[in-house]
């Protein structure tokens, strides 16, 4: 496997609430290597977006940290200040592409004013070089008419076409790194066909890994070189995507799967839903729904063990 | 945009001309008889009878209306009954000392209120919110006339820092006559004597003018901003990295003020209604004075054309307000 570019170890994040302290993330594990796309899975409310905030340092001011690290190109992304994170990482070292593309972009100004402030305060040439440099990224998402493109307003374009400038954006600072959080869910099922092939040959024409979020193991399949699929804020299950769809081994995992409409025999779905954090279950969080609990699951968490190419978390394999 | 002014100056007409209407009725059945306060107290019933009939005060007041209006859509406000002179030439020459006061005040509302807007909002819920929630309430409750009083206690009488009333000091002159305001005209003609002289004199009256407006103004800001604060695209911005006074100053106050633009077109009528205290405390001679002096005398030409060129920079002012959303928000504009 080649050197990780992204490394989360352990991370544990809480915030505070009025009903008690909320584990929104209890240990996590994350590995992105060079050149690769990995996909996040999971229901939603098990911590996608807290840890994509997490690598972002846009936490809610109420989150603590209390555990973990992440490694990003060799420096502890937790440990620099507010200010580095602005300068260096944010829009700069990492791109990010956000969820919904109807909602992302500020109504009252042109996206070519939105786009070309995020290279003003990350690159530094000049304003004409960054909206060539931009016109030409707007060529390479395919975006008809590039150069008057950057005069309009968001509410001008479609939601296909708003997605396609905020990809531009995200490689406006050519980044190491870009996180996608379910960039495709907002779209239509045609639009999201065409974003994912976009998406895949920009990674490779230009050099980036991907974090990419979703909660749909089709578009994993698709897209994805390795999955992690995460559970009430506790990864679960992680390799190569291949290997993992095609026999999973974590009890959640296959359940998920199972529940995909393409494939799902009866729209059963899992029964339950996804554990709090405020009150989570101890052990595996998944146990309270899993088919083949055990008394040991309310034990301590799994361990992470290796089998058949990847990690799963759970005592079947243990 | 051409289609939606004309549609709008359309529009504004059949207000103005029932904002007519109104006053002329309300002045005229208010048990006040003109004809008496002009004949003097010792005149004679005969006398008095002499002067309604030269002034069209003994016919039927449909009658008079449509006399006055006819001479109103020609141009003609008539003859001020008190200073003698034709209305529409002392409200000229007062209007530039209301402008200059209610500019100021205006300027002191957006430039203050707007950035503590903000900065409540930044801090919502805490120390510098609750302090500044203190004072623009208080801003909205306080009646001006008792807040002009007490600034001049303070800072007139006590301290001897500003001067109590007046547009100048006696000893000084105006200076030329370019615009009428006198802050400008004495920057234009480098008489900074003058300059300071009439700044001194202006801080009182446009301070005590601009207490309402500049509550109004932090409320409606702090409510926009905390509003736009909870975007999609704030949370996009932040996470590719804008700097935070950027974001907040630029990206967010401008999604921000819509509502706080609408407020301003609406603190416009009442920074002119307020202008009528104000000057009357601080003895300012703008048309705001002269309204008070002309109801005290029941001078009703001059109290009518008042209330018409008030409703008139009024409607002004709103239509401005609206061309100016198009401005901040593209989206509006093309509906326009």
């Amino acid at each position: 496997m080649a050197e990780a570019l992204l490394h989360v170890d352990g991370l544990r994040i809480s915030i505070p609430t009025d009903d008690g302290l909320a584990q929104i993330l209890d240990h996590v594990d994350l590995e992105i290597p060079k050149g690769r796309i990995v996909g996040v899975v999971g229901e939603s409310g098990c911590g996608k977006s807290t840890l994509v905030r997490a690598v972002l340092g846009i936490l809610p001011r109420a989150a603590r940290v209390d555990e973990g690290r992440i490694g990003f190109a060799g420096e502890d992304l937790l440990k620099l200040s507010p200010a580095d994170m602005t300068r260096r990482i944010r829009g700069k070292a990492i791109g990010f592409i956000p969820q919904d593309p109807f909602l992302a972009l500020n109504p009252v100004f042109t996206v070519g004013t939105q786009l070309l402030e995020i290279m003003r305060w990350h690159a530094s040439d000049g304003r004409a070089a960054h909206r060539a440099h931009l016109v030409e990224l707007l060529r390479a998402v395919q975006l008809p008419d590039p150069d008057a493109a950057l005069d309009r307003y968001p509410h001008e374009f479609s939601g296909g076409q708003r997605q396609r400038l905020l990809i531009a954006g995200a490689l406006a600072c050519r980044p190491r790194l870009v996180i996608a959080d379910e960039p495709t869910s907002a779209l239509d099922v045609t639009t999201q066909l065409q974003i994912l092939r976009l998406l895949r040959d920009l990674v490779s024409r230009f050099d980036v890994s991907m974090l990419f979020v979703t909660h749909d193991f089709g578009v994993v399949a698709q897209l994805c070189d390795d999955v992690m699929v995460m559970y009430a804020g506790q990864s679960v299950e992680a390799g190569p995507t291949a290997a993992v769809l095609d026999a999973p081994k974590h009890p959640y995992t296959q359940m998920l799967i199972a529940c995909h409409p393409d494939r799902a025999q009866d729209l059963a779905g899992i029964p339950g839903s996804v554990a709090s954090p405020l009150k989570p279950p101890s052990g595996c969080r998944f146990h309270p729904r899993c088919p083949s609990a055990k008394p040991v699951c309310h034990g301590p968490r799994p361990a992470q063990v290796h089998v058949a190419e990847r990690e799963v978390a759970c005592v079947l394999y243990g | 945009m051409l289609r939606f002014l004309v549609r709008r100056v359309l529009l504004v007409l059949p207000v103005l001309f029932g904002l007519l209407v109104l006053t002329f009725v309300l002045v005229r059945v208010v048990p006040n008889d003109p004809s008496a306060s002009l004949a003097g107290q010792n005149a004679t019933p005969q006398q008095i009878a002499e002067i309604r009939a030269k002034y069209g005060f003994d016919r039927p007041l449909i009658v008079q209306f449509g006399v006055y209006l006819k001479q109103v859509v020609q141009g003609d406000f008539g003859t001020s009954i008190q200073s003698g002179r034709p209305v529409a030439r002392d409200i000229r020459q007062r209007l530039p000392a209301t402008l200059e006061l209610t500019f100021a005040a205006l300027g002191l509302g957006i430039g203050l209120g707007v950035p503590l807007g903000v900065l409540a909002a930044v801090r919502h819920n805490r120390m510098l919110d609750h302090v500044l929630r203190f004072f623009t309430v208080g801003g909205i409750a306080i009646a001006s006339f008792w807040f002009a009083i007490m600034l001049q206690l303070l800072f007139a009488m006590q301290l001897d820092l500003l001067p109590l009333r007046g547009r100048l000091s006696a000893i000084m002159d105006a200076p030329k006559h370019l615009t009428g305001l006198y802050l400008v005209d004495s920057l234009l003609t480098l008489r900074f004597d003058i300059f300071w002289d009439s700044l001194r004199h202006l801080i009182l009256p446009a301070v005590t003018l601009s207490f309402g407006s500049l509550a109004t103004i932090t409320r409606f800001t702090r409510s926009g901003v905390l509003d736009t604060l909870q975007k999609e695209y704030v949370l996009y911005e932040t996470a590719v990295g804008y700097p935070r006074w950027l974001m907040l100053w630029v990206y967010v106050l401008r999604n921000s003020v819509v509502a706080t633009v609408t407020q301003v077109g609406l603190l416009f009528g009442a920074l002119l209604a307020g202008a009528v205290v104000v000057e009357a405390v601080y003895d300012w001679p703008g048309i705001g004075s002269y309204a008070v002096f002309a109801i005290f005398t029941s001078d009703y030409k001059a109290i009518l054309a008042v209330t018409l060129f008030v409703g008139v920079v009024y409607a002004i002012v709103n239509i401005l307000v609206d061309v100016l959303h198009g401005v901040i928000d593209p989206r509006v504009a093309e509906q326009m």
